[in-house]
């Protein structure tokens, strides 16, 4: 292969475990100076996919090539840094300890690399305990330090594994800030994430894997339209309406109200802090973003036939394929979705009208990447 | 950034483990305890009541001390770094194997050379003067490397626990001591044992050290020094050779 302004040229790369294709086949590019995410659920094979990309485990078959040398070459290390998901700083070494064997390790100019190990670490709120002990650091601040070690050698391509799992919301949100800035210094950036929405703010283009095989490879905006296809209206009206008068307009896929609407967003905050996917983190799997599957697991109060709950069980009958919703209590609140946002908004006019009501809100939002990553997996995984 | 990425990159960037390993695993009480204080009492307690001269017991101190803190520490550093997966950062920078090995390698002879100085410097208290000083210099240079090259070896089944390389490292070293010539002189072994002592690199070194101080051993100086260096080299290929198998199994 040849470079041709790619920092990862990727082609039929493959990784076998004993019997387990882990990474079968997958092939892809990515530019120099793009952020690309590499998403998947849990098992699908991006951290395989990275282990190989940065030398870390041989491929089995395949060619990978990083700024135009093959991947784990000394030459494409020199060019790479290397964040895992979980900290690999030595413990029994300061932060300053680990930054300087790093700069040794890299060959980098004492000088040159003191002051930008000086300027990272107060960059990342580290430097006053750069003389501490990793072993004393918390969770976030090994993170930090790994991210320090990271990009002290000023590496032109960077793979970071869930750099923000784990992280509390401000070490997230500083996290971010810190990768937009390495962006604009032209850094490519290869991550992965199980954060839907960090990888639809930050990414340029990503890929989903699936049972070790790309499903998808676009911008998230594009994939999220292709492959979301359902569009989210949110309504809301001055008065009680007839859930099922609603859930039977024209357009209406399926409906939710504002209990539901609020577990998901609660979902979506938690999956932002706590970094999704992990055990005892919020979802994981295809299916953690189905609403009415939310109302059920966090609310705990619409399970079918609890007590003391108003329940009302629907079927948007008149759209085909419309879902069955569970629904706790009425609301003026809603969140409608449809693949015919015209023919919905059309139908909200008319109905407001004919029962002379206000709408207070009408929002249209695409689908999102999420909603295409369900989709994606889910497909595939039942394909299989 | 240097530019460099021959041999010589590679092993200047091994001094930068040499630096890691000497501040993690041998600075501590430790390796005192596993290569002064335990084979020194093992040794006097298989030593005395044997009435040996002390030019025939401290060379074997010597030999005992080195090659004990030069195998004691290095085979648990993969190990331990595979669990701490720090093994994992090592190999994601633009080192090769043999360099975090090379590493690993001078950082356990330099703790052996360091520790020699003290069954050395008690050689000289009870009395033992040197007759060939130099020889005794390049001894334990090349001796420090050679079982360093050979505890390298120890650590290569890829397992994140030490326990299992400790005993696969007792194994082999024990009895090695007892064939090697320290507590019985190669002359008076029987010629089983002798045959044995030939694959034992501590033979050499022994007798090298006793030629050192008492001016006579088994086997000529000068075969002695380049039997050690052969070992150390077929050491040095079979420990990356075998590494370089099994290393992407364990990070």
């Amino acid at each position: 292969m040849k470079n041709q302004g790619f920092a990862l040229e990727v082609k039929d790369l493959t990784k076998v475990f004993g019997q387990l294709v882990a990474v079968d086949h997958v092939s892809f590019q990515v530019n120099q100076g793009e952020f690309f995410g590499f998403l998947g659920p849990n098992g699908a094979g991006k951290t395989t996919t990275i282990r190989m990309l940065t030398g870390i485990i041989r491929k089995n078959s395949g060619e990978a090539v990083v700024m135009g040398y093959p991947a784990g070459s000394i030459r494409a290390k020199q060019l790479s840094g290397v964040m895992p998901e979980l900290s690999n700083a030595y413990l029994d070494l300061t932060a300053w300890g680990n930054l300087m064997l790093v700069r040794e390790l890299y060959r980098m100019p004492a000088n040159q690399a003191k002051e930008r190990a000086v300027s990272l670490l107060q960059q990342l709120g580290l430097h006053e305990r750069k003389d501490s002990l990793v072993s004393t650091y918390s969770m976030g601040m090994r993170k930090r330090l790994v991210l320090c070690m990271t990009i002290l050698s000023n590496p032109q391509v960077l793979f970071l594994d869930e750099p923000t799992s784990g992280l509390d919301v401000q070490s997230v949100r500083f996290m971010r800030a810190l990768l937009r800035n390495l962006k604009q210094e032209g850094k490519t950036i290869f991550l992965t994430t199980h954060n839907m929405d960090e990888a639809a703010e930050m990414c340029e283009r990503v890929a989903i894997i699936n049972h070790g095989k790309i499903v998808a490879l676009d911008s998230p905006d594009k994939l999220s339209i292709t492959a979301g296809r359902v569009y989210l209206v949110d309504v809301s009206f001055d008065k009680s309406v007839s859930l099922e008068t609603l859930a039977n307009l024209p357009g209406v896929n399926r409906l939710e109200t504002a209990q539901a609407i609020e577990a998901s967003d609660r979902l979506r905050a938690q999956q932002a802090m706590a970094g999704a996917g992990k055990p005892g983190g919020m979802g994981g799997g295809p299916g953690r973003t189905q609403p009415q599957m939310t109302v059920g697991s966090l609310a705990g109060t619409a399970q079918p036939g609890s007590p003391g709950e108003q329940r009302l069980v629907m079927a948007a009958g008149k759209i085909p394929g419309a879902e069955i919703v569970e629904e706790k209590k009425s609301d003026n609140r809603f969140r409608l979705y449809t693949d015919n946002t015209t023919l919905l908004v059309c139908s909200l006019v008319d109905f407001s009208r004919a029962h002379s009501l206000q709408m207070n809100i009408l929002n249209v939002r695409p689908p999102s990447l999420e909603d295409a990553f369900v989709r994606l997996t889910e497909e595939k995984s039942h394909a299989k | 950034m240097q530019s460099s990425f021959g041999v010589l990159d590679q092993i200047i960037r091994s001094f930068a483990i040499v630096k890691k390993d000497m501040k993690i695993y041998y600075s501590k009480g430790q390796v005192i305890l596993m290569g002064v204080l335990w084979p020194g009492f093992m040794f006097l307690s298989f030593a005395f009541g044997r009435q040996m001269p002390v030019e025939t017991l401290m060379p074997g101190l010597i030999a005992v001390s080195i090659f004990f803190t030069c195998s004691a520490i290095s085979p648990i550093v993969f190990p331990i770094e595979s669990q701490a997966r720090t093994l994992e950062r090592l190999v994601s920078c633009p080192v090769s194997v043999w360099t975090i090995l090379l590493g690993d390698m001078l950082a356990s002879a330099l703790t052996g050379l360091i520790i020699s100085l003290i069954p050395i410097l008690l050689s000289l208290v009870v009395g033992v003067t040197f007759v060939h000083p130099w020889v005794m210099l390049a001894g334990v240079l090349l001796s420090s490397l050679c079982f360093s090259a050979m505890a390298l070896i120890f650590s290569f089944p890829a397992t994140s626990s030490p326990a299992p390389i400790q005993m696969l490292s007792t194994l082999v070293k024990f009895p090695l001591m007892f064939i090697s010539g320290i507590f019985i002189p190669l002359s008076q072994l029987p010629s089983a044992a002798k045959a044995l002592s030939l694959i034992s690199p501590l033979t050499y070194f022994t007798d090298l050290a006793r030629y050192a101080v008492g001016g006579t051993s088994y086997y000529p100086a000068l075969i002695n020094l380049l039997v050690i260096i052969g070992f150390t080299v077929v050491f040095w290929i079979v420990a990356v050779s075998l590494h370089n198998r099994t290393l992407p199994t364990r990070v």
